[in-house]
């Protein structure tokens, strides 16, 4: 279980991604993120998994609050939470293979990665996981020697790698054409249904929408403006969130169910090397 | 083209701003001019002496009738075996030189890269530092380590390594701010630790940066390393100044014919791999 409560966050330079979300992810949805372009979609993902700080407000990652805590115990709680990227952002001269067992560092000595001295069940874990989504033929391959769907497929095992509970993926078929897209999204939900891995991700088309989604939450200027089942996004909501004046107005279709706390700030660190 | 008034005449004043960059273009000239004439004096500059000696220059090449063996040529290659194995040792002061510089110069670089320096402070400081060494020349350096270690080729491996570990550090940072961020970002979210996202994200990113570079400051040091011996610190470099001394210039000539297709084939062969690598 993952709770945002009133959780904002602005950015260094002043832009106001989020403001007072409030929102939890139960067991084994299959959620969508839907929202105009800059409506911290991609900014909430990365509170999820504490890639970034937020200013105030609280994130839980089952009974652990990660908004403050010291970046050692974020990064342990990260190792539940898969991510997925719309650039699959694979590590280009490794290969696909090395690529899936990066989704096992968190759970390694610092030595033994660092030699690359994987253990057999790690190796083997890795190998299956790649096997789940269809690319254990190209294991040796190096990732930039794949095409995009199957670059996502290999960021897909990578995460499954981590053996998570969540998995957050960014916009995952932006930048594929419509088979592959296709084939990424029906592995996400078959993650989903099979392994009962919640799925956090975020689309851009409503037709995708409607087809995969079970709940959607929609953000809008950094508020949530709708949260709940797909049947529920009526055509009006979506002219709304995407043609209408800004979610300041009262028309915001939300419900909180998050009960409200005391804020407290912490900013986000700089450098990928501090800690 | 004319600029046109707003009255209709023509305005052939150009506007201030180009006016002043078309003054201070001049004043840079009577600059550059009046610096090359300060530094002609004082440093004994003289053509007229250069092609006095040209005359000469059959004598000095090929030596003079009534002294039998001076002059340059033909070279002396009797001394060969001892030559190639001062060679040798030149080219392996080279490679510890520049190993030691890359295992000083690799860990200077996280530090010295934007984008993995723990804060501002160990920047600032780390770049300092590496300002510091590359400004070392490694003829200074060795004459500094001949007195610390003794002589031989050590103190100028050390030497080699001081200064190139300067130069590396600098050019590996580089490497390191311009990695994809985005791949990054990816190896930070399965959970890895700082050390895990630079080992696994950071450095097969940089790889062929780090060997290409590694490689062609190898070149340049045994180019380097061939004349330190000239203050004892090891390699060829000791032999030249011997034969020169003893007025044996055959024989310095058989060594710089020596350095000379050494140097070449050692940038031939560096030069073809790192064509491999990109
Ligand atoms: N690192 C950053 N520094 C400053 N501002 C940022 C940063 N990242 C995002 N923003 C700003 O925060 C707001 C939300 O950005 P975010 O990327 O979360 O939007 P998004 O909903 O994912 O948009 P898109 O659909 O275009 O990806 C935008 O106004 C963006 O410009
Ligand atoms: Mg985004």
């Amino acid at each position: 279980m993952i709770r945002l409560e009133q959780v904002s966050h602005q950015f260094a330079n002043g832009t106001r991604a989020l403001s007072d979300i409030n929102l939890a992810l139960s067991g084994q949805d299959f959620t969508v993120l839907i929202g105009p372009s800059g409506a911290g979609k991609s900014t909430l993902m990365r509170v999820l998994n504490g890639l970034v700080r937020p200013k105030s407000g609280k994130v839980w990652i089952g009974d652990t609050e990660i908004s403050r805590a010291p970046e050692r115990v974020v990064r342990l709680e990260r190792r539940r939470i898969g991510m997925v990227f719309q650039s699959f952002n694979l590590v280009k001269r490794l290969t696909a293979l090395e690529n899936v067992l990066l989704g096992r560092l968190g759970d390694m000595p610092g030595w033994r990665s660092t030699l690359r001295l994987y253990t057999k069940a790690d190796r083997s874990l890795a190998m299956n996981t790649l096997e789940r989504v269809g690319m254990a033929d190209f294991a040796w391959q190096r990732a930039d020697t794949l095409s995009g769907g199957q670059q996502q497929r290999v960021g897909i095992a990578r995460a499954l790698a981590q053996r998570p509970q969540l998995i957050l993926a960014d916009e995952p078929i932006s930048a594929l054409d419509p088979k592959s897209s296709e084939q990424v999204m029906e592995l996400l939900r078959d993650i989903q249904k099979r392994d009962g891995i919640a799925v956090l991700t975020n689309l851009h088309h409503l037709d995708a929408v409607r087809e995969y989604a079970g709940r959607v939450i929609a953000l809008k200027s950094g508020s949530v403006f709708f949260d709940g089942s797909v049947q529920r996004l009526t055509d009006e909501i979506t002219r709304d969130l995407y043609y209408g004046e800004t979610a300041d107005d009262s028309s915001s279709h939300a419900q909180s169910n998050v009960p409200a706390l005391s804020t407290d700030n912490q900013t986000g660190s700089p450098s990928f090397l501090l800690e | 083209m004319t600029n046109t008034g707003i009255a209709g005449t023509p305005n052939l004043e150009p506007p201030a701003p180009l006016k002043r960059r078309l003054l201070l273009n001049r004043l840079m000239w009577v600059g550059i001019v009046a610096l090359l004439i300060w530094a002609y004096f004082g440093t004994e500059m003289s053509f007229p002496r250069l092609f006095a000696g040209a005359g000469e220059s059959w004598k000095l090449l090929f030596g003079e009738a009534d002294r039998p063996g001076s002059g340059f040529f033909p070279p002396d290659f009797r001394r060969f075996p001892e030559y190639l194995e001062q060679m040798l040792i030149t080219i392996k002061m080279a490679i510890w030189g520049t190993l030691l510089a890359v295992i000083l110069g690799i860990p200077l670089s996280v530090l010295a890269a934007r984008n993995t320096s723990p804060n501002i402070v160990v920047y600032t400081l780390t770049r300092r530092l590496l300002d510091f060494l590359r400004g070392l020349n490694e003829f200074v350096l060795a004459l500094v380590f001949v007195v610390a270690v003794g002589l031989g080729p050590f103190p100028g491996i050390l030497a080699l390594a001081v200064h190139t570990a300067g130069i590396l550090a600098k050019l590996f940072s580089e490497g390191i701010e311009a990695v994809d961020t985005g791949q990054i970002e990816a190896v930070q979210a399965t959970g890895a630790s700082p050390l895990q996202v630079l080992t696994h994200g950071v450095w097969p990113q940089i790889v062929p940066h780090v060997v290409s570079m590694t490689l062609y400051r190898f070149e340049s040091n045994v180019r380097a390393a061939t004349v330190l011996g000239i203050v004892g610190a090891g390699g060829i470099g000791f032999y030249i100044t011997e034969s020169i001394r003893g007025f044996d210039f055959r024989a310095a000539c058989a060594i710089i014919i020596m350095i000379l297709i050494s140097v070449f084939l050692v940038d031939t062969l560096s030069a073809r791999v790192r064509q491999r690598l990109t």
